[in-house]
């Protein structure tokens, strides 16, 4: 049986913190991390196995660069949650704040509540999972990997996307440049509602769409090889 | 994007492509907006090369794109700037034998960084990704750079084992993009630099032409193969002065507090730019002068944004000193240094060190004269080449091409970078021992004057002979 291990924050310097929780998972410890005060940076590049729960709201990039830990965060994270992570899951069960999941590799991220703006930024592989809303640009210059919103999203979304998706069941403000509604093939949906069915989230009724690069934007207009030599 | 702007049609359908492209009664061969093929016209305004860029852009319908760096001729040069070496007021040493320190310590910043980086010399090798340059180009630098104790960087397409494997020191550069931002690459790096901008076009992100995204480059920045490549400009997780200080905070978390952090900006405003990265807690600012290189940029950014690197040092030294952090924060300066005396006097205006693009690449080879037939093929010849953009490096160095890039050969340009960087630092240490100096960081704006009262008015030095700054 894995022991837990506490670890508190408070107005400790954030070195110390991590410190603590880097030597809690060495031990072979879960780790629990209370009193969270909203602080930034909490739970950086965390290795592959670890276990991390934050009791309470974090502030910017907790979990970053995240190498394969779980991590739970029983309220709400702020900005660039879980940014460059390679691996692992993140999951928040209040909201989270500007682009989380940016420039994500992979992994999944599931947020119980709302995302803000610029959810998976950049991200270049992986899952991220809003069951609310997800806010303006969302997915804004993605080159792979998934966005799932349950509960619509903003404008702009899936904004000049190089590759990923960007699924959304409910309403969409508008639409970012450069995007396409796709009919999802019932092979895919099934592979979203099977993710979705694994976090408990179970709901058949869903009206998908899904939205990928209209590709205009991954060429310079008038491409010419010769018109280029010119210069 | 203005992709939209062409979905309207002519009453009359669309002109015929032959005559768009002034093929009608043109001289075989000759494509209009070449700039060679006009005689030399007269007009101070509407010179040859601005009637060849009205004719070109009036059939692409887009802006140029050139590789290189600015071709604005009102920019200063460091020529404007002499050494004026002990004479009555102080002693050389001698040039040919005394010794004159030139190492150089980035990050050293009082007790945050574990490992400062130390260069035996005051020179290293900018930033250039894997991508713009070839694997083999890059692997050249790193061997060269090592041969004589200093770094390379590695540019915006993530870590490339042939690199990591020859610079025994190399910085890992995180742009906006993030390609292939990876925490093992970050442990990894011996300093990490995250861009906000780059002297050659401050306020754009980078961009890579198809021609130049083969399979290893694209799966490494995680694109399609072939597609114009054109990387964000903001970071997608910090905006402004506040989050980078936190940010910077998150990459020593995830470095154990081992490595530095480095700041690069392009030079617009840099006594106010420099501030707020050395407030944010930044170990190292690189200051990158609008005469910096790229390897492909919409042309009129090249020549009409940011300021001249002469101009940016000092502005940058005295924010430091405003700021109380000029000696914790170390001041990198690049863009446009073309020889051990451009180095030198930009040690003298305030930098710590200077970085080194396209110099670095003329040892490689770059614009040397082999290969002719494929510089004419590009419209260029040796000396006047700028065609980075295309992929069509012909002597191997800026290419994905598997053919041109074995012209690249990796030992001789290793062999060629290492002399480069020696001949550059003897240079700088006879300067600086001409001037008294026992350590190339003890030049200062007091070893110079200016030619120019331009020079002068730029940068503080004083003018020759009258012995003080212009001002107003």
């Amino acid at each position: 049986m894995t022991a837990v291990a506490y670890v508190e924050v408070g107005d400790r310097p954030i070195k110390a913190i991590n410190d603590d929780i880097r030597a809690a998972i060495a031990a072979g410890n879960e780790v629990v991390v209370t009193n969270t005060l909203s602080r930034h940076n909490l739970g950086i590049g965390l290795p592959d196995g670890a276990k991390v729960r934050f009791e309470g709201s974090v502030g910017y990039y907790c979990g970053g660069l995240n190498n394969g830990a779980h991590i739970e965060i029983t309220r709400d994270a702020g900005w660039g949650l879980g940014e460059a992570m390679a691996a692992g899951e993140i999951l928040v069960e209040g909201y989270v704040g500007m682009s989380a999941g940016a420039s994500m590799r992979g992994g999944l991220i599931h947020v119980r509540g709302d995302a803000g703006p610029r959810c998976g930024v950049a991200m270049k592989g992986g899952d991220i999972i809003v069951e609310g809303r997800i806010g303006y640009l969302s997915g804004f210059m993605a080159h792979a990997g998934r966005i799932i919103a349950l509960g619509g999203a903003g404008d702009a979304c899936a904004d000049s996307l190089w590759g990923g998706e960007v699924w959304v069941a409910g309403p969409i403000a508008s639409l970012g440049v450069d995007t396409k509604v796709v009919e999802p093939e019932p092979a895919e949906v099934e592979a979203v509602e099977k993710l979705l069915a694994s976090r408990g989230l179970d709901d058949a009724g869903r009206d998908w769409k899904k939205i990928v690069s209209a590709q205009k934007l991954w060429y310079f207009d008038s491409r010419d090889s010769r018109a280029w030599l010119m210069i | 994007m203005a992709d939209d702007l062409n979905d309207r049609e002519y009453p009359f359908g669309p002109p015929d492509e032959d005559v768009v492209a002034f093929g009608d009664g043109a001289v075989p061969g000759r494509p209009a907006g070449v700039p060679s093929s006009y005689d030399r016209g007269k007009s101070p305004r509407w010179t040859p090369e601005a009637i060849a860029d009205a004719h070109a852009v009036a059939q692409l319908g887009r802006y140029q794109i050139r590789g290189f760096s600015t071709f604005n001729t009102r920019f200063p040069t460091l020529d404007d700037l002499v050494f004026v070496p002990a004479t009555m007021t102080r002693l050389p040493l001698e040039g040919y034998r005394e010794s004159c320190d030139t190492k150089t310590v980035l990050g050293d910043r009082p007790g945050l960084v574990e490992q400062p980086i130390e260069l035996d010399i005051p020179i290293y090798i900018a930033s250039m990704s894997f991508g713009a340059l070839s694997a083999s180009a890059k692997a050249a630098l790193g061997y060269g750079a090592t041969k004589v104790g200093t770094m390379t960087c590695t540019g915006e397409g993530g870590m490339l084992e042939d690199e990591r494997e020859a610079s025994k020191i190399l910085v890992y550069q995180m742009t906006p993009s993030r390609y292939m931002l990876d925490l093992e690459h970050l442990r990894m790096a011996d300093g990490i630099e995250i861009v906000v901008g780059q002297g050659a076009k401050p306020g754009t992100g980078g961009v890579l032409l198809g021609m130049k995204i083969p399979e290893r480059v694209a799966s490494m920045r995680t694109l399609p193969v072939g597609v114009d490549q054109r990387s964000t400009v903001r970071h997608p997780d910090f905006l402004g002065a506040d989050d980078l200080k936190v940010k910077i905070e998150e990459l020593r978390e995830a470095t154990g507090y081992q490595v530095p952090i480095f700041v690069k900006m392009g030079a617009t405003r840099p006594r106010w730019d420099v501030a707020i990265a050395a407030k944010a807690g930044a170990d190292v600012i690189v200051l990158d002068g609008a005469e910096g290189g790229t390897g492909a940029s919409p042309e009129l950014l090249l020549d009409h944004t940011g300021i001249p690197t002469m101009s940016a040092i000092p502005a940058a030294r005295e924010a430091l000193e405003e700021a109380g952090l000029a000696d914790e924060v170390k001041l990198v300066a690049a863009g446009g240094i073309r020889s051990g005396a451009d180095a030198a006097k930009c040690l003298a205006l305030g930098a710590d060190c200077v970085m080194i693009g396209f110099a670095a690449l003329m040892a490689l080879g770059c614009n040397s004269p082999r290969y002719l037939d494929d510089y004419e093929a590009l419209g260029t010849s040796p000396g006047r080449c700028h065609h980075c953009h295309t992929g069509r490096c012909p002597v191997g160095i800026t290419t994905q091409d598997p053919e041109l890039e074995q012209r690249m050969d990796v030992a001789a340009g290793a062999e060629r970078v290492a002399r480069l960087l020696t001949a550059w630092t003897m240079e700088i240490s006879l300067l600086a021992k001409a001037c008294g100096k026992s350590s190339v960081h003890n030049l200062e704006k007091e070893d110079l004057r200016a030619l120019s009262l331009e020079a002068s008015a730029f940068t503080g030095v004083p003018l020759a002979g009258i012995d003080r700054p212009y001002t107003w």
